[in-house]
């Protein structure tokens, strides 16, 4: 098993095209090492010298990465991670 | 109770139990209901105080027009706020929002521009900050930067939740402006420093996400992450589920945001219940299901209804 990856439709040239991707690591910032192997330039558009880029949103099992360690977050197999670029969501 | 208008009613929103919805005795869920509020949603709140706040700073003087991006619920209590004290009103909302909210607005008054479906609420601010820069004397109140949008959760939502919910262990909102989050969240952490503040973000479908860039991404200004202490990304169909739900378990008619923030709150009340942890959930239902029966939300299968709602904006 490995960790599923979602891809947002703005970062999918880097996947050609693919909406979901998979990856290995025990922490976030391993899978996006990982990630960035097969599809690379993927882990530049997501994380700077700061950490993750400020209107980037990552998701584990839907609960935000930056409340769970950031990239330090351990991830495991079976595990989902959604990337989604960050929007005016939510009733306003 | 009586009150001396419609507009002096604001707030004093009841509490509500969630009996069937809870886990345990030991776990609760409670339910505080911000549609009985003059406009029927949480966003009377935000709206009265920040054109309070710009009459007393002198920004908006009588016959002015105000100028807001939204996507329903903040317009609607502007359109009436401003109605009543001789304001001229103009809307720009994403044309993927429900008829109602339309229908409601033109009611009280309102004008409505559109924007573009493609890019959601983004795409909202980005006209609205335009249409400022080339109407000056317009004013744009601005909720996802303006202070008073947090101010008034933090005078008014957080003190009720308190006196009514003092044993409070978690605060669950739907993420938006973020400015219910940010002040009932200030509140609550200084007076009960333990507690969980916790954001339940709506997850559209890619539609919404459709920007150019990353960089063209957006954070509201009034967004400071250390208030929170979890923040769930909840998918449309989580959230249509749990709306039903809400209504089957509790009888409790509400808008799909509500759904979304019941989704969240679940989640915590399951961890804290097989953690054998003590815990007092409460819950912003931010409004009531009228605006949004046109999409079809309460009827047919669940399926049928998720189709329905994708592409719209549902919360």
């Amino acid at each position: 098993m490995a960790i599923e990856v979602r891809i947002p439709t703005i970062l999918r040239t880097y996947t050609d095209g693919a909406k979901s991707v998979e990856g290995t690591g025990g922490t976030l910032d391993e899978l996006f090492a990982d990630l960035d192997a097969r599809h690379g330039g993927l882990r530049d558009r997501l994380v700077d010298e700061a950490g993750l880029r400020r209107f980037v949103n990552v998701y584990l099992n839907d609960e935000d990465v930056r409340f769970l360690g950031g990239l330090g977050a351990p991830v495991h197999d079976g595990d989902t991670v959604t990337v989604l670029p960050a929007v005016a969501g939510g009733s306003a | 109770m009586r009150y001396d208008s419609l507009q002096d009613s604001l707030g004093g929103t009841p509490l509500v139990g969630l009996p069937r919805l809870s886990p345990g005795p030991e776990v609760r869920l409670w339910a505080k209901l911000e549609d009985r509020n003059p406009t029927g949603s949480v966003k009377d709140r935000a709206a009265f105080y920040m054109i309070a706040a710009a009459e007393k700073e002198g920004l908006l003087t009588p016959g002015a027009t105000i100028m807001e991006p939204t996507s329903g619920n903040t317009g609607i209590s502007l359109a009436m706020a401003a109605k009543l004290r001789g304001y001229r009103l103009i809307c720009v909302m994403p044309e993927n929002t429900s008829a109602e909210r339309r229908q409601l607005l033109e009611a009280y008054g309102a004008s409505i521009i559109s924007s573009p479906a493609a890019g959601g609420s983004n795409e909202a601010v980005r006209v609205a900050r335009d249409l400022a820069a080339r109407h000056p004397d317009w004013v744009m109140l601005y909720q996802y930067g303006n202070p008073a949008n947090a101010q008034a959760h933090y005078e008014t939502t957080g003190p009720e939740l308190l006196a009514d919910l003092p044993e409070i262990t978690h605060f669950v909102a739907g993420l938006g402006t973020t400015g219910t989050l940010m002040g009932t969240g200030r509140f609550l952490r200084e007076q009960r420093p333990g507690v969980q503040i916790i954001a339940a973000e709506p997850r559209y479908g890619e539609l919404v996400y459709g920007l150019r860039n990353i960089d063209e991404g957006f954070v509201p200004e009034l967004y400071d992450e250390s208030v929170l202490t979890g923040r769930f990304s909840v998918s449309g169909p989580d959230a249509l589920r749990r709306t039903r739900q809400l209504l089957e378990d509790e009888g409790l008619f509400a808008g799909i945001s509500s759904g979304a923030v019941l989704h969240a709150g679940l989640g915590i009340a399951e961890r804290a219940q097989a953690a054998g942890e003590r815990a007092n959930i409460a819950l912003i239902i931010a409004d009531a299901g009228w605006k949004y029966l046109s999409t079809g939300a309460y009827g047919g299968t669940l399926e049928e209804a998720q189709a329905r709602l994708e592409g719209q904006l549902w919360a």
